[in-house]
C-alpha cells in the first residue's frame, strides 16, 4: 500500500473546480513531482494534504490514516512554502527550533537537531543571522532546514525554487535531491517547471485544469506521453494531425505513415514525434523531405524548422563540430517508426 | 494507482469560521457605548424641554422648527458654513501647491519639513489655538510688531473676528490637506511630469495641466475632510470666538452646559450633521462629474 | 527627480513659519519673568514652570489625562487588535459593516460624539466618572488603533501563520509567537497615536468631565477663557515637550511618516 494516497479529490471555489477528482499515490521514501501549468491546482492540492484548505470530496491517505480528521496542526508534515514564510523575528536557528520547540522537545536535544539540520544545508554559519538579510538561496534553505528538523513522514515542497535565478536553481536542484536522499523523507514536490521535475524526482504526476494527465516516472513522462498535452508540455515536440483508418494504418497530410503497434480507435489522431529523434540525410532517402525554413545555434545543439509536406516540423541536432545544412536548403527527414507516438486527438475525450 | 476503493467519498462540510468572533467584543462595546448613544441623541432631539420641569418624554418637531424659524439661528449657521469653506479653501490652495513642492523635496529635508507640517497635528489643538490668541490679540505679537515698525497706528482687530478664527483653523486643518494631496502625487507617475517637460512645457504649465489634474482627487478628498472638520470644529472658534463669534458647536456647548436646553441643543447637533452630510455629497457629485471621467 | 526652484523654495519656507509660530509663539511667551504674555519674551525665567507644581488644579488634571490615556489606549489595544485580525484576514458577511462601525468615530462630529455621550452616561448615572470618560475615549480611539493594525495585517504572509501550524502550534502560541511580532510596529504605533489622540482630546472631553475628572485640555481651555497668564503658556509648553519625546519614540519605532500617514509596510 503507498504511503501517500490521493483519493479522487475535489476542490471547488464556488464555481470554480480547482482540483478534480485528482488521485495518485505517493511511495514511502520517494521524491515525487506534481507538475503542470500555472493555475492547474498544484497549489490548492498541496494545501489540502497540508490540512490548511477544506477538502470538497475525496479523501488523502497518509500511512494507511484517513488524514481528513487531522487538523493541520496535528498533521506532522514539513512544509517549504513558495515565500518560504520565513519568521523574519526570529534569526536562523531560532526558526530552525520553532517546530521543535512546539514538540516540547528539551533544551540540548534541540540545539543537537538544529544543528545538524543547518549543517545538512550548509547554513551553520549563519546560524545567528536574521532572514531579512539573506539571499533568496540561503533563505531556501532555512525553510528547507526547518521543515526538515522535525523530521516529517512528508516534505511538501510548493515551488521551492521559482523564486531564484536560473544558474542558483539548478544549484538547488542538485542539492535539493542530496538532501531528501540524506533525510530518507518522502518527498511532494509541485512544480510548474517540467526540467526540475524530471531532474528531481522518482515520479512525476501531471496535472492540468485539475484533472490528472499522466503518472509514471520521469522517463515514461517523457517518451511515452499519454496525452498531446503531456508530450508538449514536456520539452519540445513536433506534434502532427493525423488519421487512424479502419484499414489500421495512419494518414498524415494523404501519407501513410508506419507507427508503432497501436491499439487507437480509428479515427483522428495526433503524432507527437520529438525533434532529437528526427535524421537529417539526403533529399532523396527521407521519409519525407522539406525546405530548411529557420536555423538557430544553441550551444550544444542546433535547431532546423523544416517545412515538409507533413507540417512545419522542428528538427535538434547535436553539435558535432561542423555547420549543419543551411537555411534554404532541401533535407529528406527520417525517424524510426517505433519513436512516433500516437495520441488522441486534442480535443477528444 | 489510486485503489479502487468502493465507498465512495463524501463531501465533507467546511468548519465554522472563527474569524468573525475576534470583531465581537469591539462590536458590543460600539453596539453600546457608540450606537446607543447616538440613538439617544436623536431621540433626544424630539423630546420637549421645559425650563422648570426638564425634558419631556413628548415627540414633536418643535425643536427643528424652532432652530429652523429663527433668524438668530440662520446668522450662526450661516458663520459657521462660512468659516468652513473659507478654510477649505485657502487649505486647498496653500496645500495643493506645499504637497507638491514636499514631495520634490530631497529626503532629508523633506522629512523635516513633514515634521514641521504634520508634527501638529499631535499637539493639542487648545495649544495651538493658543498659539494664535497671543499671535492675534489687541496687545498680540502681530499689532505689537506691526505698530513698533509704525505700519499702523492702532490694533488691527483680529480676535474675535470669523476671519481669525479662519486662519487658525487653516493652520489646525492644512496637515489633512497636505496628507490627501501627496497620497494623491504619490499615485502619479513621475514621468508624466517629465513628458510634459519634454514637450515643452515649463514648470508652472507642468504644475497645472499635469501635476494639478491627478492632484486632483486628492484635493477633493481633502476638502471633505477640511471641511467636515471645519464644520464642527469646537475649539479653535470658542477660543478666538469667544461669546461674540458663535458657531454651531460652540452654540449647542451652551445649550447643552449653560442653557441647559438639551433637546434643541440635540436638534441644532442634528442639523449640523445633515447640513455637513448634504455639502459633501453635493460636493462630491458636482466634482466627481467634471473630474470623475477621468478617473472611473 | 526635479529640484524645487526658488520659487518653490519660498513658498515652503513661509508655509514652515506659519505651521511653527504659533507654537514658537507658546514656548517663547512661557520663558517671560513677567506676569503677561509677551514675545519675544524679555528674559528668560522659569517662573511659570515652578508655578504649574504650585497649582494643584493643573497638576491634578495633568494626572487625570496620564491615566485615562494610558487605560483608553491600552483598553482599545485590546479591542482594536483582534477586530483588525479578523476584518484584516476574514472574508465574512458584514466585514465592511463592522469596519465602517468601528472606524465611524472619525466621521461623527466631536460635538455628536460628545452630547451623545453625555446623554448616554447621564441616564446610566455614569457621569462625570473616570470609568464613564475612559469608555467613551477608548470609543473615540479605537479607529486610530484599527486603522494601524489592520494596515500591517494586509501586509502579514499567510503562510509564516500556515508554518508555524504545521509545525503543531497552537492558535495562541501562533498569535504570540508569529502574528503578533510581525504587526507589532503597527500595534506600537496604534496605542501611541491612541495615547495622544486620548491626551489632546478636549471637545467631547469637554462634555462628560466633573471637576475631579477634569483632564488637562479642558483645564486649559477653562483657564483660557477666564484669564490669561503665561500659566497656560508655560502648561502648554510641558504638553509640547511631552509630545515630542513621545514623537521621538514613535519615530524610532514605527517611523513617524508612517505613523501619520496611516499606511502600510516599509
Ligand atoms: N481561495 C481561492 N478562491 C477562489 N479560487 C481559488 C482560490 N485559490 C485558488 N483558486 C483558483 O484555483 C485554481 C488553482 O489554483 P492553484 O492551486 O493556486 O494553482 P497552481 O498552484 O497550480 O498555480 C486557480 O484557477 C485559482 O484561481
Ligand atoms: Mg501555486
Amino acid at each position: 500500500m503507498a504511503f501517500l494516497e490521493l483519493d479522487r479529490l475535489t476542490k471547488r471555489f464556488g464555481m470554480i473546480t480547482a482540483v478534480d477528482t485528482l488521485s495518485f499515490s505517493v511511495d514511502r521514501g520517494s521524491f515525487v513531482s506534481l507538475l503542470g501549468p500555472s493555475g492547474c491546482g498544484k497549489t490548492t492540492t498541496l494545501q489540502m494534504i497540508a490540512g490548511f484548505e477544506d477538502v470538497t470530496s475525496g479523501r488523502i491517505m497518509l500511512n494507511g490514516r484517513n488524514l481528513s480528521a487531522v487538523p493541520a496542526r496535528e498533521r506532522g508534515l514539513g512544509i517549504v512554502f513558495q515565500t518560504y514564510a520565513l519568521f523574519l523575528h526570529m534569526t536562523v536557528a531560532e526558526n530552525v527550533a520553532f517546530g521543535l520547540e512546539m514538540r516540547k522537545i528539551d533544551k540540548p536535544e534541540r540545539a543537537r537537531r538544529v544543528k545538524a539540520a543547518l549543517e545538512l544545508v550548509h547554513l551553520s554559519h549563519l546560524a545567528d543571522r536574521y532572514p531579512r538579510a539573506m539571499s533568496g538561496g540561503q533563505r531556501q534553505r532555512v525553510a528547507l532546514a526547518r521543515a526538515l528538523v522535525i523530521e516529517p513522514e512528508l516534505l511538501l515542497l510548493d515551488e521551492p525554487l521559482s523564486n531564484l535565478d536560473a544558474k542558483l536553481r539548478e544549484e538547488m536542484q542538485l542539492e535539493l535531491r542530496r538532501i531528501q536522499r540524506e533525510a530518507g523523507v518522502t518527498t511532494l514536490l509541485v512544480t510548474h517547471d517540467q526540467s526540475e521535475a524530471m531532474a528531481l524526482s522518482d515520479r512525476v504526476v501531471v496535472m492540468e485544469k485539475g484533472r490528472l494527465q499522466q503518472e509514471a516516472d520521469p522517463f515514461e513522462v517523457y517518451d511515452r506521453p499519454k496525452t498531446s498535452f503531456v508530450s508538449g508540455f514536456l520539452g519540445k515536440s513536433n506534434s502532427l494531425r493525423a488519421e487512424m483508418g479502419r484499414d489500421g494504418r495512419l494518414r498524415c497530410a494523404e501519407r501513410v505513415l508506419t507507427g508503432p503497434a497501436a491499439g487507437l480507435m480509428p479515427g483522428a489522431v495526433e503524432i507527437a514525434l520529438r525533434p532529437e529523434r528526427i535524421e537529417v540525410v539526403d533529399a532523396a532517402s527521407g521519409i519525407v523531405s522539406g525546405c530548411v525554413t529557420e536555423k538557430v545555434f544553441l550551444g550544444n545543439q542546433w535547431l532546423l524548422r523544416v517545412a515538409t509536406p507533413l507540417g512545419d516540423m522542428i528538427v535538434l541536432r547535436r553539435n558535432a563540430g561542423r555547420n549543419e545544412a543551411g537555411i534554404g536548403d532541401t533535407v529528406g527527414l527520417t525517424w524510426n517508426p517505433e519513436h512516433l507516438r500516437i495520441l488522441p486527438a486534442e480535443g477528444a475525450a | 494507482m489510486s485503489i479502487a476503493s468502493t465507498d465512495t467519498p463524501r463531501e465533507v462540510a467546511p468548519p465554522v469560521p472563527r474569524e468573525p468572533l475576534l470583531c465581537a467584543p469591539a462590536l458590543a462595546l460600539f453596539l453600546v457605548m457608540l450606537l446607543t448613544p447616538l440613538i439617544m441623541t436623536l431621540v433626544l432631539s424630539f423630546n420637549s424641554f421645559d425650563f422648570y420641569e426638564g425634558i419631556g418624554s413628548t415627540f414633536s418637531l418643535a425643536n427643528y422648527t424652532e432652530v429652523l424659524g429663527d433668524r438668530y439661528f440662520y446668522e450662526i449657521f450661516g458663520r459657521t458654513f462660512a468659516i468652513a469653506l473659507a478654510t477649505t479653501a485657502i487649505c486647498a490652495i496653500i496645500g495643493a501647491p506645499a504637497s507638491y513642492f514636499l514631495n520634490r523635496m530631497d529626503p532629508f529635508w523633506r522629512s523635516i519639513m513633514v515634521l514641521i507640517v504634520l508634527g501638529p497635528l499631535l499637539i493639542s489643538v487648545v495649544v495651538r489655538t493658543l498659539g494664535w490668541a497671543i499671535l492675534l490679540g489687541n496687545r498680540g505679537v502681530i499689532n505689537t510688531a506691526l505698530m513698533n515698525i509704525g505700519l499702523i497706528e492702532r490694533p488691527l482687530k483680529m480676535m474675535y473676528t470669523s476671519g481669525g478664527i479662519v486662519l487658525a483653523l487653516v493652520h489646525v486643518m492644512i496637515p489633512f490637506m497636505v496628507l490627501a494631496v501627496w497620497a494623491a502625487l504619490q499615485r502619479q507617475d513621475p514621468a508624466t511630469e517629465a513628458a510634459a517637460e519634454s514637450l515643452g512645457a515649463g514648470p508652472f504649465t507642468v504644475f497645472r495641466r499635469i501635476v494639478l489634474p491627478q492632484a486632483m482627487p486628492g484635493v477633493l478628498s481633502g476638502s471633505l475632510i477640511v471641511f467636515a472638520l471645519s464644520a464642527s470644529a469646537f475649539a479653535t472658534p470658542a477660543i478666538l470666538g469667544g461669546r461674540r463669534v458663535k458657531v454651531v458647536a460652540t452654540s449647542v456647548h451652551d445649550e447643552f452646559m449653560n442653557t441647559l436646553n438639551w433637546p434643541l441643543g440635540a436638534a441644532m447637533a442634528m442639523i449640523l450633521v445633515a447640513a455637513i452630510l448634504i455639502t459633501m455629497i453635493a460636493w462630491s457629485r458636482l466634482v466627481e462629474d467634471r473630474v470623475g471621467r477621468a478617473y472611473a | 527627480m526635479k529640484h524645487n526652484g526658488p520659487f518653490a523654495v519660498a513658498f515652503l519656507l513661509v508655509f514652515a513659519i506659519f505651521m511653527l509660530a504659533p507654537i514658537v509663539v507658546v514656548i517663547g511667551v512661557a520663558f517671560t519673568p513677567t506676569g503677561f504674555l509677551e514675545f519675544p519674551p524679555s528674559g528668560l525665567s522659569l517662573r511659570w514652570f515652578r508655578a504649574i507644581l504650585d497649582n494643584p488644579d493643573f497638576m491634578h488634571a495633568a494626572w487625570v489625562s496620564l491615566k485615562l490615556a494610558l487605560v483608553a489606549a491600552t483598553v482599545a489595544t485590546a479591542f482594536a487588535v483582534p477586530a483588525a485580525l479578523a476584518i484584516g484576514r476574514g472574508s465574512f458577511r458584514g466585514r465592511e459593516v463592522v469596519q465602517s462601525l468601528l472606524m465611524s468615530p472619525l466621521m461623527i462630529p466631536t460635538v455628536v460624539l460628545g452630547i451623545a455621550f453625555l446623554r448616554f452616561l447621564t441616564v446610566m448615572g455614569l457621569n462625570g466618572t473616570f470609568f464613564g470618560l475612559m469608555l467613551c475615549h477608548t470609543v473615540i480611539v479605537t479607529p486610530f488603533i484599527l486603522r494601524l493594525v489592520l494596515a500591517s495585517v494586509v501586509g502579514l504572509d499567510k503562510s509564516a501563520e500556515r508554518a508555524a501550524i504545521s509545525m503543531g502550534a497552537s492558535d495562541w502560541t501562533v498569535f504570540r509567537r508569529i502574528t503578533l511580532p510581525t504587526i507589532l510596529p503597527g500595534v506600537v504605533g496604534g496605542w501611541v497615536l491612541a495615547f495622544i489622540t486620548s491626551f489632546d482630546e478636549l471637545t467631547v472631553t469637554v462634555f462628560i468631565t466633573n471637576p475631579s475628572t477634569t483632564t488637562l485640555p479642558v483645564r486649559l481651555f477653562s483657564y483660557i477663557a477666564q484669564t490669561t497668564d503665561p500659566l497656560v503658556a508655560s502648561v502648554s509648553t510641558v504638553a509640547i515637550l511631552f509630545t515630542v519625546v513621545l514623537m521621538v519614540v514613535v519615530d524610532r519605532l514605527y517611523g513617524l511618516d508612517r505613523l501619520l500617514i496611516g499606511e502600510g509596510k516599509r
